[in-house]
């Protein structure tokens, strides 16, 4: 764990979710380990970065965490909190601590609500305040995210995607809350309004001091934000280290073809590339050995063997290899 | 010059009016070059690729301009010479190679397709070809991948598998519509290290169209920003990135982070969203976004002019 986990808001150990499937036929059942095995500390007011390609388990983590999806094993341990042991309403009351943003702001607002409504109702369902002050406080939340009082009187379809998503901020900051899970809260705007969108974010972070989990596949993106960066692999965590660091000396071999494979920015030059060959095994494969063996040019027979587990290589550096 | 464009318009009818989605569009592509088409989503730049193989759907269609292919007008074809220009003289790949993928025909059918019909292969010939042509852009064990389905090949095979379709013709523009976007970045900077590699072989030209500003400083020898179906810049990719002159250019550009760069920078977005096309407004379509705006742009937009050697500008503030 972290220097700090004595003072860590969020603890997950050992987080595992996984999805059985099938069973009509015989071989036909299975199940796909999307999370498996995360053991991972965020502490108070930092921003950790979760990064990894399209179904490595970062979304279905971020929602394990919040109980949206039910994990299958593991602790989850939030301000001295057991949130697995919880029942559903005593979730519902942590729920006011623990937000989220998703990716697509044009599904997660209902269409037939105001935006007024749509800020205000987890204020009301929570009775955050008196509803003779609801209006001022929505007021107050759209302000917060950079837009004019009059917006509460439109609907989501009448606003462009950055319009919509800082809405959803506004929303999941309408409880006050102390963490809050951000998924791809800018991958689906164009790249003019994505800057806008981060830096409300980030604002507001830094001004309300919540904690954030930040995921996204752009590592670029999360650099720029994120104390720390987390990088996933098969729904495991391969590599934790302070965000900088992670780009300039990554430790781990799938660390290192990622970070090969972002363009530089700079005309006419690449960086030196790690090729990765292609990984043809089902999701459904084994779990045994380190999940990213397939792939590594370094793999040894123990690669195959044993699942490494995340270990710390110095105090603020972590990585799960065999051979590093 | 291979391919030469020349005030290309191509608009949409639509029953709340008509959509400019290309609007007054020149530009010229040398043979091998690679030039990128950058802009955001919605700014017209996937409808200039379909105009120049007349692909648009209804109700759009090309309404003016000129589209000369080594002198020869796209536009003044018949429905067959354009046939012939489809695959043979112009590749197209999408972004979604999972939806241009014949679902219900094997990968290797589908290389074999086009090589019967641009090359005169015979069916045996085609197919030997087809599995050759697998392994070239890189599918490893191609014989066993050419009996495969689209659905069993991954984002980046997929990719690999359009790619084959697309060269199968031995085209000398290769029009690429984001190519990499749907795919992981790992998986992205193969493909953009195929196409590199291809394009040196078979001496094509790239007509890269992209939203990613990272892939155009890889890939592209120039580049043209294209917002609401006007260009607004264009020129060589070294000296736009180092000195771009149009505010939103600017603003493009030092929106996007890069990776180990600018740490300290803050990031700088533009203020305001992309217009509605059925609502552009007044003038210059960008100067409700822009900090120089003064009066002029409100009343015209402005030509696109020369402003250095390889550098012209579509703006009222850039002397």
């Amino acid at each position: 764990m972290t220097a700090l986990a004595g003072g860590a808001l969020l603890s997950i150990t050992d987080l595992k979710t996984h999805f059985r499937f099938g069973g009509r036929w015989v071989g036909t059942a299975g199940s796909v380990r999307a999370v498996d095995g995360v053991t991972l500390s965020i502490n108070p007011g930092e921003v950790l970065g979760l990064v990894g390609e399209s179904g490595s388990g970062k979304t279905t983590l971020g929602r394990s965490i919040l109980r949206l999806i039910e994990p299958t094993d593991g602790s989850i341990e939030f301000d001295g909190i057991d949130v697995r042991g919880l029942s559903a309403v005593e979730m519902r009351g942590l729920r006011k601590r623990m937000q989220v943003v998703f990716q697509d702001p044009y599904q997660s607002l209902s269409p037939r609500m105001q935006i007024g409504q749509i800020i205000a109702e987890p204020l009301r369902l929570h009775r955050i305040v008196p509803e003779t002050q609801v209006e001022d406080r929505v007021i107050e939340l759209l302000g917060k995210v950079g837009m004019e009082p009059y917006f509460r009187h439109r609907y989501p379809h009448e606003m462009s995607g950055g319009q919509r998503q800082r809405i959803a901020i506004a929303r999941a900051l309408s409880l006050e809350p102390d963490f809050i899970v951000a998924d791809e809260p800018v991958s689906a705007l164009d790249a003019s309004v994505r800057a806008q969108i981060l830096n409300v974010l980030l604002a507001l972070q830094r001004s309300e001091g919540i904690t954030l989990l930040l995921i996204s596949h752009d590592l670029a993106v999360v650099e720029r934000v994120a104390d720390r960066i987390a990088v996933m692999y098969k729904g495991k965590i391969v590599e934790v280290t302070d965000a900088h660091r992670l780009v300039d000396r990554p430790l781990h071999p799938y660390t290192q073809a990622l970070v090969s494979a972002v363009p530089s920015g700079v005309p006419g030059q690449s960086r030196p590339r790690v090729v990765l060959p292609t990984d043809t095994s089902s999701p459904t494969a084994s779990a045994q050995g380190c999940p990213f063996a397939p792939r590594c040019a370094e793999a040894q027979p123990i690669c195959r063997a044993a699942t490494p587990h995340l270990q710390r290589k110095d105090s603020a550096h972590e990585v799960a290899c065999h051979v590093r | 010059m291979l391919i030469d464009v020349q005030n290309l318009r191509s608009h949409f009818f639509l029953d709340e009016g008509v959509l400019k989605a290309v609007d007054d569009v020149s530009f010229s592509i040398e043979e091998k070059e690679t030039v990128a088409l950058v802009g955001e989503s919605g700014c017209g730049k996937t409808i200039v690729a379909l105009s120049f193989l007349d692909l648009i759907p209804s109700p759009g269609r090309v309404v003016g301009g000129r589209i000369l292919l080594e002198g020869e007008d796209l536009r003044a074809m018949s429905a067959t010479q354009m046939r012939r220009v489809r695959g043979r003289q112009i590749g197209l790949i999408f972004q979604e190679p999972g939806a241009a993928l014949n679902p219900v025909q094997t990968v290797g059918g589908q290389v074999a397709d086009v090589l019967k019909l641009h090359r005169a292969l015979t069916r045996h010939e085609a197919r030997a070809e087809a599995v050759k042509l697998l392994g070239d852009v890189g599918i490893a064990d191609p014989e066993r991948w050419a009996g495969a389905y689209p659905f069993e090949l991954s984002g980046g095979m997929q990719q690999r598998a359009l790619i084959a379709t697309a060269i199968a013709g031995r085209p000398k523009l290769l029009i690429a519509d984001e190519p990499t976007t749907a795919l992981d970045p790992t998986v992205q900077a193969e493909i953009l290290d195929l196409l590199r590699h291809l394009q040196d072989e078979h001496d094509m030209a790239l007509l890269l169209i992209t939203h990613d500003i990272g892939v155009v400083a890889e890939m592209a020898d120039r580049m043209m920003v294209m917002y609401t179906g006007k260009i607004l810049e264009t020129g060589d990719v070294r000296s736009l990135f180092k000195d771009a002159r149009h505010p939103y250019t600017q603003g493009l550009l030092g929106s996007v982070p890069q990776l180990g760069a600018g740490r300290d920078d803050p990031l700088r977005g533009i203020p305001g969203a992309v217009p509605d096309f059925l609502e552009l407004p007044r003038g210059c379509t960008f100067h409700p976004r822009c900090d120089l705006a003064e009066d002029v742009c409100l009343s015209s937009f402005p030509p696109i002019r020369g402003i250095a050697p390889n550098r012209s500008c579509a703006c009222h503030m850039v002397a």
